[in-house]
């Protein structure tokens, strides 16, 4: 058979390496494995509540530690940054057709932006309701 | 007119002789709005008429000569020389594919994609033609027509990472397609889809590098179709699971 | 020698050959077809299309308009028994191709939007935005996807009709990817390969409009007809020549010369205004309006560009909303490859080649004069188009009689199984390929393809150009011939298997040889002016002698055997052709 096609083989490790744009998209994936970090995090903190105002103490001042604080930092970094690149992304997974238009990409993602604040917003309102009542 | 001397590096693969692909440079004088294309065909006509490559209207509409230049998939066709910077301009066939010859590539797997979503407007019944054409307002074709320009150029499987890593992944063109139809109001085959679009391989392989509508030079945005999918296909899941009809 | 059996054969996989596809397959589903592309047939030149395709719908619009514009636009040299069929047709094929997902064009309420054409009295264009060609082969290769009775073979490069008993029972085709010849043995061959614009050195033609088939009829014994008659189409980008649709002009876009004014007025196009007004001004017919360049470029009065001499299209009255809405695909074109921009700019065009009207002969049923050979689209004369095609009609052209050659043929495969000695029809196919393995074995004579080929393209320009004389087509017919015997010779510099496009660059540019010389004699024995074919030498219609279709036949390495064949005509007998002010 003459034909011989060539396969060319890519560097499953280390492909994103190569180029900034593969780099950024990487550390967006990688940034799933911080968040689901903090999530046991949160997850400890609630069953440290459910112990006691002493075991929750102890929780949070073991939250003080400078490695912890350390991994806070980059969690909080990869958080705002994924978050921040998925809004930019968002007019591209929910388009809003009005007639034979779309409505601009950018109103999109500044309605995400608003959803954003307003949750933060009431999440501080109740924790301040409770904190107080 | 103007000429510059370019210096082309360009991948070459001659299956009958070579073990493995390699370098080869070429001096062409450029004329100032050349394409990549034309310093091709310059090459073959003039300095080595083994070179082969895959090419017809040289206006971005047939999809045929799309290759990597300096490293990004793109349309010989409609990369301007004068864009590039000013070094040798290096050109690969297009990457995640296998190399069948120089610069071309073998396009089975992307054709047998192709095939396997379903690319055709499937319906329940076929409206009799004495009854004239299925009524379509603008807005309607606006809902689809962005899906409707995919040149199958082959550019955005080799920017996907996904299609990189995992060779199964139907990938973004093929994807794309199958919303197309989704979103076009003659079809009804939505559902004769699902089992292919939402299956692994398909939609949920996608890790929304969105590289493919970076590279796209008509601007599909195949993964813009993809999230809708996903979104549409879990509702329909969760739909499905309730007991309602699914669109 | 490997054999494929299939009950029909359809070469080429453009819109002409998927219609047949399609044809056969919703025909008769038990009916095996072996579609053979030299390109994945996304690729196929129809791709590039980009006006619309004509057919009439509106209220206000009639067949006999549709008749009657196709019979003068193509200077009566059109069949009008093909022509009357063919209108007839349109409509139906149109509203298939919508049935099939074609997204067309809508006005507002949801119905088929249509625009105005060149040389047309009434609106009757479909469109789907400026990419009408792009959307319809991609409808018809993908709703072809659907059908088990088409296999397809993708990048497999015909070279020769194996006629066994007097019929066509087969061909040639190497397999790119291997450099194998194949023989595919069928009961019916459609050939849907396209034309030739690849002859001439500015073509709107992509690289693979290089006339294979028309050559590999004509080498078969099938009569080209009407090759002297070749549509230049009056706006095509100058170096590259890319085309920038009709349409342009459709929504109101004017030709203008270096001092800014719309020529076409002195050329019986005008009155100027009021504009846009049918078949007046620049929505004439393409032939009129490619001839009023070249006499504008005789007057001195074209502008000189960077890429030789142009005139301007100026649609910055359309204004960007209606551009980007029904011109995208132009803007984009006139940015990249000439950088004008047209909502502000004008946009330098010149008349460039773009397609054939004459081509391998068929009757009304897209049948050859061969039993069991077909031919549809570009690269077959019915006669539709005359002596000068109008834009939109091509396009149509595909789908009537694309779909016309696959029943014809599916019908001939089911009454006529093959009765030849199948070894007798492997010789023949063995003997075929031993042309080009000949090729392959050949020593180094000094010859250059490439170069063969620019001289090629250089001659008939020269002489076959828009405008030709006895002296210059008589230079052009000795050069062509003289070429074809130094091609005789070519040896090839690549000799592997694998996707060797040295070989087929080879192939293409023998077939276009074949192809120019019936083009060129068949213009030299026309005595006289008609459509697109027009003689300094002779500059008035003859219909006493020439109402009749040429028909070249091959002859090897000599000039052709011409032959003439009365067009056919019904009920519009030979009148002027009008246009502008009084052309209602």
């Amino acid at each position: 058979m003459n034909a011989k096609p060539y396969k060319r083989e890519i560097p499953k490790s280390t492909w994103y390496l190569g180029r900034r744009r593969d780099i950024l998209h990487m550390l967006s994936e990688i940034s799933s494995l911080f968040i689901g970090i903090y999530a046991i995090i949160l997850l400890w903190g609630l069953t440290a509540l459910a112990d006691g105002p002493g075991a929750y103490q102890l929780f949070l001042q073991r939250l003080t530690n400078p490695l912890s604080l350390g991994f806070h930092w980059l969690a909080l970094a990869f958080a705002l940054y994924n978050s921040i690149s998925w809004f930019n992304l968002t007019p591209k997974a929910m388009p809003v057709q009005l007639g034979e238009n779309f409505v601009p990409g950018y109103l999109i993602v500044a309605a995400h932006y608003v959803a954003w604040a307003c949750a933060s917003l009431f999440i501080l309102f109740i924790s301040g309701v409770i904190a107080n009542g | 007119m103007n000429h510059k001397l370019i210096e082309l590096e360009i991948l070459r693969y001659r299956p009958e002789q070579d073990q493995e692909p390699w370098f080869q440079n070429y001096q062409v004088p450029c004329e100032e709005d050349w394409v990549v294309l034309d310093a091709l065909n310059y090459v073959k006509e003039h300095m080595d008429s083994s070179l082969s490559y895959r090419w017809s209207c040289h206006m971005a509409v047939c999809g045929s000569c799309g290759m990597m230049i300096d490293g990004d998939p793109a349309l010989s066709c409609k990369t301007f020389v004068r864009d590039l910077p000013e070094r040798a301009i290096r050109i690969e066939p297009l990457a995640n594919f296998p190399i069948e010859r120089d610069l071309v590539v073998v396009m089975d797997d992307f054709v047998e994609k192709l095939e396997r979503v379903k690319p055709y407007i499937i319906r329940e019944e076929d409206k009799p033609l004495g009854e004239g054409e299925h009524l379509q307002t603008p807005a309607q074709l606006a809902k689809f027509k962005q899906y409707t320009l995919c040149i199958n150029c082959l550019c955005c499987y080799s920017a996907c990472p996904q299609y990189a890593l995992i060779p199964e992944f139907i990938g973004p063109a093929a994807l794309a397609l199958a919303h197309r139809y989704n979103q076009d109001s003659r079809d009804q085959g939505c559902e004769a889809r699902e089992d292919v679009v939402s299956a692994n391989e398909g939609i949920w392989d996608c890790a929304f590098a969105d590289a493919c509508s970076l590279v796209c030079p008509k601007h599909v945005d195949p993964a813009s179709a993809i999230q809708q999918m996903k979104i549409s296909s879990t509702i329909g899941w969760y739909k499905n699971l309730l007991g309602l009809k699914r669109s | 020698m490997n054999v494929v059996k299939a009950d029909i054969v359809i070469i080429g996989a453009g819109g002409a050959g998927l219609r047949a596809a399609l044809a056969v397959a919703e025909h008769d589903a038990d009916l095996k077809i072996a579609l053979i592309s030299k390109v994945y047939p996304m690729r196929s030149h129809t791709v590039a299309a980009e006006g619309g395709a004509a057919g009439v719908i509106k209220e206000g619009d009639s067949l006999e308009d549709h008749f009657n514009d196709t019979v003068s636009g193509g200077d009566w040299l059109c069949d009008q028994d093909a022509v009357d069929l063919f209108v007839n047709q349109a409509p139906e094929e149109l509203i298939q191709l919508e049935h099939w997902g074609c997204p067309w064009s809508r006005e507002q309420d949801g119905h088929i939007a249509v625009r105005p054409f060149g040389g047309m009295k009434n609106e009757r264009t479909w469109f789907a935005a400026d990419k009408s060609g792009f959307h319809i082969l991609h409808t018809l290769f993908q709703t072809s996807l659907q059908y088990p009775s088409i296999t397809r073979y993708d990048e497999y490069y015909s070279t020769d009709l194996m006629i066994e008993d007097g019929r066509c029972q087969g061909v040639n085709a190497i397999e790119m990817r291997t450099g194998l010849m194949h023989l595919f043995q069928a009961k019916s061959v459609i050939v849907a390969t396209g034309g030739a614009g690849w002859m001439f050195p500015f073509t709107t033609n992509g690289a693979i409009k290089t006339a294979d088939g028309m050559a590999m009829a004509y080498r078969a014994g099938v009569p080209l007809k009407d090759m002297e008659f070749v549509q230049y189409h009056p706006t095509g980008l100058p170096g590259t020549g890319i085309l920038l649709t009709e349409g342009c002009r459709g929504e109101g876009g004017i030709l203008v010369n270096k001092d800014g004014y719309r020529y076409l007025q002195d050329y019986n196009l005008g009155p100027p205004d009021p504009w846009p007004r049918k078949k007046a001004m620049e929505l004439g017919p393409r032939d009129r309006l490619s001839q009023a360049f070249w006499h504008e470029q005789q007057k001195g009065r074209t502008v000189t560009s960077r890429w030789g001499e142009v005139v301007h299209l100026d649609m910055r009255h359309l204004g960007e909303k209606k551009i980007n809405e029904r011109l995208p695909l132009v803007r984009d074109l006139a940015k990249s490859y000439v950088g004008k921009d047209p909502v502000h700019d004008l946009v330098p065009v010149r008349p460039v080649a773009h397609y054939m009207m004459g081509g391998i002969h068929t009757d009304i049923d897209a049948a050859t004069p061969i039993p069991g050979l077909y031919a549809a689209g570009e690269c077959a004369c019915v006669s539709i188009n005359g002596a000068n095609r109008l834009g939109s009609n091509s396009l149509t052209e595909l789908l009537v009689f694309g779909g016309r050659a696959g029943r014809h043929a599916a019908e001939y495969a089911r009454e006529n199984p093959s009765s030849s000695p199948e070894d007798h029809i492997l010789n023949q196919a063995q003997e075929a390929r031993q042309r080009i393995t000949d090729m392959f074995l050949r020593e180094d004579s000094g010859e250059n393809i490439a170069l063969l080929r620019k001289e090629m393209s250089a001659t008939i320009e020269s002489g076959a150009g828009i405008y030709r004389t006895e002296d210059t087509l008589r230079e052009t017919c000795d050069r062509l011939l003289e070429l074809r015997s130094r091609y005789a010779k070519i040896h090839l510099e690549d000799k592997s298997n694998v996707f060797n496009t040295n070989l087929t660059y080879t192939l293409e540019v023998g077939s276009m040889l074949d192809a120019a010389i019936a083009m060129a004699y068949s213009a030299l024995h026309r005595k006289e002016s008609r459509g697109s074919h027009q003689r300094l030498d002779y500059t008035n219609r003859d219909d006493e002698n020439y109402l009749k279709h040429s028909m070249a036949y091959y002859q090897g390495s000599e000039e052709p055997r011409l032959e003439y064949q009365a067009v056919v005509i019904t009920r519009s007998p030979p009148a002027e052709r009008v246009y502008g002010g009084a052309g209602k």
